[in-house]
């Protein structure tokens, strides 16, 4: 089984008209051409080493990390002698990647990074999560080099980075037991060392994920006497250095095979990321983002194998003398699973270009008026996308886990069956790295501001096939609901969270029906690309849009004339 | 298939035969364990075959090789392994030969020892695992039908690889790229100084006959034939042996 290569829209992703701006972006003008022996000459070269690699991780994906999910998940990590040791599988997975040369996906060439953009990996992790979303955590930890890359000192990148590609795995520890969402509540002391040159970390992080990790970024309180904010600064530890004892790892309801540990710092060694006291405001920040886009990808790859594993079931299991596919009711749960999957996934790789474009912008340092016009537009509409995927992608992958079970009938409620553990590694995407509440006190800036609206506005003026028009009609229509929406908050009588979920919701429908009629009018242009119709998916979409729309207006009409 | 009986490689996908992969992975364990070592992989076919060697230095080999040429078409397993054994002369300096211990097509598994004979090399079939190597010998576990084997051969020395031997690494990512549109070396007939009668058809004394597809049938399966008699004495032989009821 290859992930990638039996799923041909990840590759329509990759295609994608902006790939080529972004590759040349990436690669500053090819300038590692000549230099390093897999560098490549020009942006069709680099699409097609994008292709290649993630065939590779598609290959790995479906012949080592998905057969070794289930034993995974019932065998997960345990800490002996203080230190946490994965699953058998778990470990298979991570060599197998590290010996493949994968980690260090996104780092620059110098640190024997691929330097590839963020949709390639972002691709990897939606690939790998399909296989296990436990193990996409450890994956995607690898994030850490990110930061670690974009801030810290020369000196600390020399020290930390190589180690990655390598092998080495990372954990970001902010969580502690009074600071979860709120993380400005961080206690964990550090002191600075001056006869030692670095600082010393005392004090407890818990639900942290791969806690036991080689390297380790870690929010600290180093203004003492500070309680909010900008007391907190940004540390890296080592954790070959000692100081760190693994208290206990939780047990927990799903990703099991992702060890979540306890962490108790007694004097333990840190140096310091950038400068101090932008901890959270700054990096941290950033990475939560960055985080969040993960979490999409991390729920895209649970969609997909809901979806693969509710149409196999379908397709063999008999009912009445026919296969239950057949069914208009089982039907209708397998498009709608479809359609989320694609929705869900449109938007995440939307999100990932413009990520790929600001980051892109912000390395090369210098731009042309018109090129500082693309970096402000790609980095505020990644500040808008972001919390509209996390939400919507997290909700669909619990929905699409919900009717996966459904598919499958009583047998689905056995353990026996995959779908049983999807329904359980699905619940923690809408928690962490931002719950969905969050995601929608995240989206109220751009509803304020208009952002969104304007966002709308330019996804309606691309021209489309005329076949697609009914459908866009259907957005104008749950756009004109939106607008209505907004104007009545003032009288809405309700609670002020509840009517910018309706918002956010109605936003979030919206704008995935424009980009899955983006998709389609491609494929209708382009007949060279071979790839299942986005379509019926396309249709369910804009149609959910407007019956959000819908029932949004008509409930808080109702609630102001009821006042 | 051709109408003479011979396989039309020119139409079928080049693909990597498992048990050669397995012999790369075995080949490529022997340069871990002694650093200074250069891991040649060499094959006889179409230029196609181009992709089975980039895949080849992709996975962790140095170099690769084809020998490509018409006059080569139509060879049994004698006159391919005279025209390997021609191959691995002039690469010159070969401490090791290690193949899959049979294709998957023509599943002779006699290419391997023909090579050694003709190269006067000692060797070691059904290999499995490498347990030892240094300057002067290999040892490796060897699978048989009843049980393992652990032999010992001096270098230079033959090794074919068997099914159950470990799978090959992946590709590693930077040299997938590396390698992407690697040209591999074409030898053609000339380049490799043979008997030019001992080549192709002409030194190939197999002649196929007729190839048929056959029903894969298990060791100890049983016909029974579609009446009630037969079908009724196996449910009583099912139940007596209470396998069902």
């Amino acid at each position: 089984m290859n992930f990638y290569s039996d799923n041909d829209v990840l590759k329509f992703y990759l295609q994608h008209p902006e790939m080529k701006k972004i590759a040349a972006l990436k690669e500053q003008g090819f300038v590692d051409h000549g230099t390093f022996d897999d560098a490549p000459a020009d942006a069709e070269e680099a699409l097609e080493n994008y292709d290649r690699v993630m065939d590779l991780v598609g290959e790995i994906a479906g012949d080592v990390v998905a057969p070794n999910a289930e034993a995974v998940d019932h065998e997960g990590p345990r800490v002996e002698n203080g230190r946490v040791v994965y699953a058998a599988g778990t470990q298979q997975n991570h060599d197998t990647l590290r010996q493949a040369g994968l980690y260090g996906f996104s780092l620059p060439r110098k640190y024997n990074g691929l330097n590839f953009p963020y949709v390639a990996y972002i691709m990897t992790s939606d690939i790998i999560a399909r296989a296990d979303v436990g193990f996409a955590t450890i994956w995607g930890l690898q994030d850490c080099a990110e930061t670690i890359s974009t801030f810290a000192s020369e000196e600390l990148k020399q020290r930390f980075i190589p180690r990655i590609y390598e092998g080495a795995t990372c954990s970001m520890d902010l969580t502690e037991p009074d600071a979860g969402s709120d993380l400005q509540s961080v206690r964990l002391k550090a002191t600075l060392d001056e006869k030692a040159g670095c600082w010393r970390l005392n004090g407890v992080k818990r639900f942290i994920t791969n806690g036991d990790a080689d390297i380790h970024l870690v929010l600290a309180r180093s203004e003492e006497g500070t309680t909010d904010g900008r007391g907190l600064s940004y540390f890296v530890y080592d954790r070959a250095e000692g100081g760190l004892t693994v208290r206990r790892i939780e047990n927990k309801m799903g990703i099991k095979g992702s060890p979540t540990a306890e962490l108790v710092f007694n004097n333990a060694p840190a140096y310091l990321i950038g400068e101090r006291r932008m901890g959270l405001i700054k990096y941290v920040m950033t990475l939560m983002n960055d985080a969040r886009l993960g979490v999409g990808s991390q729920s895209v790859g649970l969609c997909e194998a809901c979806c693969r594993e509710a149409e196999a079931y379908a397709a063999e299991r008999e009912q009445f003398g026919h296969a239950i596919n057949q069914f208009a009711a089982v039907r209708d749960l397998l498009t709608t699973m479809r359609a989320r999957t694609d929705a869900a996934r449109s938007l995440l790789y939307e999100t990932a270009r413009m990520v790929d474009t600001y980051k892109a912008y912000e390395a090369k340092g210098s731009m042309t008026a018109d090129e500082r016009k693309d970096y402000k537009h790609a980095l505020r509409w990644a500040d808008l996308l972001t919390p509209i995927l996390k939400l919507s992608s997290s909700e669909f992958s619990n929905r699409n886990a919900y009717d996966c079970i459904q598919v499958h009938g009583g047998s689905g409620f056995m353990k026996e069956y995959a779908c049983e553990r999807l329904y359980r590694d699905a619940r923690i995407l809408s928690i962490y790295e931002g719950t969905s509440q969050l995601q929608v006190v995240a989206a109220t800036k751009g509803i304020v501001n208009g952002g969104y609206l304007a966002m709308i506005e330019e996804y309606d003026a691309r021209e489309i096939d005329a076949s697609l028009h009914p459908l866009r009609n259907l957005l104008r229509m749950a756009t004109a609901d939106y607008r209505k929406l907004f104007e009545m908050q003032e009288k809405y009588a309700g609670d002020e969270y509840d009517f910018k979920r309706m918002l956010t919701d109605t936003l979030a429908g919206i704008i995935m029906g424009y980009l899955l009629i983006d998709d389609v009018n491609r494929q209708l242009n382009d007949t060279t690309l071979q790839v299942r119709s986005l379509l019926p998916s396309a249709r369910h979409m804009c149609a959910y849009a407007y019956s959000e729309s819908q029932r949004s207006v008509a409930m808080c009409t109702a609630f102001a004339e009821q006042m | 298939m051709n109408a003479d009986g011979t396989v039309n490689r020119a139409a079928l996908p080049a693909i990597f035969n498992p048990e050669d992969l397995k012999a790369l992975e075995m080949a490529l364990q022997v340069k871990e364990q002694l650093g200074d070592t250069e891991v040649v992989v060499l094959t006889m076919g179409p230029e196609r075959a181009a992709t089975i060697i980039r895949e080849s230095l992709s996975r962790g080999a140095d170099r690769g090789i084809i020998i490509s040429d018409a006059r080569f078409a139509g060879s049994d397993t004698l006159a391919t392994s005279y025209a390997l054994s021609c191959a691995i002369s002039k690469i010159g300096q070969v401490d090791l030969v290690m193949g899959g211990r049979q294709a998957i097509d023509g599943d002779t598994a006699q290419v391997g020892p023909q090579v050694a004979e003709k190269l006067n090399l000692p060797q070691i079939t059904y290999a499995e695992r490498l347990v030892a190597v240094d300057g002067k010998s290999i040892t490796v576990t060897r699978r048989l039908d009843n049980g393992v084997e652990t032999v010992q051969a001096p270098l230079p020395a033959l090794v074919t690889v068997t099914a159950s031997a470990a799978d090959c690494r992946y590709p590693h990512a930077h040299r997938l790229l590396r390698f992407a549109k690697t040209r591999p070396e074409i030898w053609n007939a000339d380049d490799v100084n043979p008997d030019f009668s001992r080549l192709g058809k002409n030194g190939s004394p197999t002649k196929v006959k007729k190839i048929d597809n056959v029903v894969l049938a298990h060791k100890e399966s049983q016909r029974v034939g579609d009446n009630k008699e037969e079908l009724n004495a196996l449910m009583a032989t099912l139940v007596a042996d209470h396998i069902v009821g």
